[in-house]
Parts: structure tokens; sequence; C-alpha cells
């Protein structure tokens, strides 16, 4: 099983899903990515998906689940780089991603983080 | 038409190849991106399915044709317990397996043609095709 490393910048974290993944390593990165949320202080969470050809349900709820659990550690999480066919078929798929923000690239998504976290200090 | 290619669902693993195999036969059918993208995100709901509810089983690959068209053609099959209300099964949300009951309504929407065999004990085969525009 491959694992998904996590960078750390500032008091962000960035992940950039480079793999195929499979279901471990999904899981393994939900974990991973808690406690590396705790052990750097984190604030902001980005997850880079530019890579990624499909996100099938199993992948929308891990980054359903990771917003959720970055939240309750006081972290924001935003997904960035999701293609254009992987936004049409999750729609059909019947995923919105309801509670994870998103921004079309890594540089939006910075730039979200420092809005939120200016909004709310 | 060509024979297609069997694959083993057997572990995760196994899933992440049956997706790099239908992503590389939708490219040979010339299916748009998004299609191909839609197949491919079917083919892994089912392969887990087939791996988490059967227990494992087979992927098959098929290039078909009809008439000038061609499609891409996936059967799943597992021999686990089978399904016993498929008509539920088929419903969004509905799971028994602690996921989001989204595989299989989900990937229904995303092919042409679904077809669903299952009968308690029998295992379950699920057929898909998605055919280029």
């Amino acid at each position: 099983m491959e694992r998904v490393p996590i960078l750390k910048l500032g008091d962000i974290l960035i992940i950039s899903i480079q793999i195929d993944l499979e279901d471990q390593s999904v899981l393994a990165l939900q974990e991973d990515l808690a406690e590396a949320v705790v052990a750097h202080s984190a604030r902001g969470v980005i997850i880079d998906i530019t890579a990624v050809e499909i996100v099938d349900s199993f992948i929308g709820r891990m980054l359903a689940t990771i917003a959720a659990m970055s939240r309750m550690l006081d972290a924001q999480t935003v997904v960035v780089g999701m293609r254009p066919a992987v936004a049409i078929t999750l729609v059909e798929l019947g995923l919105s991603l309801g509670g994870v923000r998103t921004a079309l690239n890594l540089e939006k998504g910075v730039a979200l983080l420092d809005h939120v976290r200016g909004a709310t200090p | 038409m060509t024979g297609g290619s069997e694959l083993p669902i057997a572990s995760n693993a196994d899933v992440v190849l049956v997706r790099q195999q239908v992503r590389s036969a939708a490219l040979e059918v010339g299916l748009s991106l998004v299609d191909q993208t839609k197949v491919v995100t079917a083919a892994s709901e089912l392969a887990r399915n087939a791996l988490v509810y059967g227990g494992g089983g087979m992927a098959r690959v098929e290039i078909v044709e009809n008439g000038p068209r061609k499609g891409l053609k996936l059967v799943f099959s597992d021999e686990g317990p089978g399904i016993a209300d498929v008509e539920q099964a088929l419903t969004d949300g509905w799971t028994t397996g602690g996921g989001l009951g989204l595989g299989l309504s989900g990937s229904r929407r995303l092919v042409d043609e679904f077809d669903l065999v299952s009968a308690p004990s029998k295992g379950t085969t699920v057929t898909v095709t998605k055919w280029a525009r």
C-alpha cells in the first residue's frame, strides 16, 4: 500500500494525491492527517486532486470525512484542482460534497484559507 | 468484437487494476473524457461491491459493437450472499455495509445500460454498457 505524503507550509498542511488510490491508502491518509493536524497545530488543510482521474463514493466520503474531522480539530479544509469531468461524475453519482470547500487551484485555495481565517481570527 | 479480458477482484489493489483496465478500454472505444470518467467511476463502485459484499469475484471488460457504434461492456460477478431485495438495493442511500449507499444506484446513473441479476445465496452479477456517442 502506498501512503500519501503530507507537506507542511506555515500552519497549512498540503496533500497532493498523485497515486491511484486504493481504499487502504484512503483510510491511512485520514488517520495520518488527523494526527498531523494536531501535531503541527495546523489551521488549514489543502487537498490537491489535480492528478486524480476519478472520485468514487469511497474517495468522496474521505474528502467529506477529512473536512469534518479537521473542523473538529480547529482546521479548515479546501479541496483544490477538481477536474471538470470529475465534478460532473460526482454530481451524477449523487455526491455533492456539501460540507467541503473547494477552490480551482492551489493558489486560490491558499487565498480562501487566508480569507476564512481573517474573518474568524 | 474482441474477446475481452477477465480480471480477478480479490483485493483493494485488484479494484485499482480493474479501474486502469477499464480506463484503457474506454480510450480504445473512443469514449469522451467525461464518459470515460463516468464508466471508470462506475467500475470502481461495482468492483468494490463485488469485493466488500460478494467476498471477491471477477470483472469482465469487453468491447462491443452495435452497427457503427462502439461500446464498453463490463460484467462484475461474485458468488457472495446475493441481494434479497434488488429494488431496495438500487435505492439511493440504502446500504448494509456502512457505505453511503450510492454504489449501485449511482453507477446505474453513470452508464447507458444496467442489468442486475441476484438471488439470496446465488451471488450477484451486474452488467453495464456505455456507448460511444
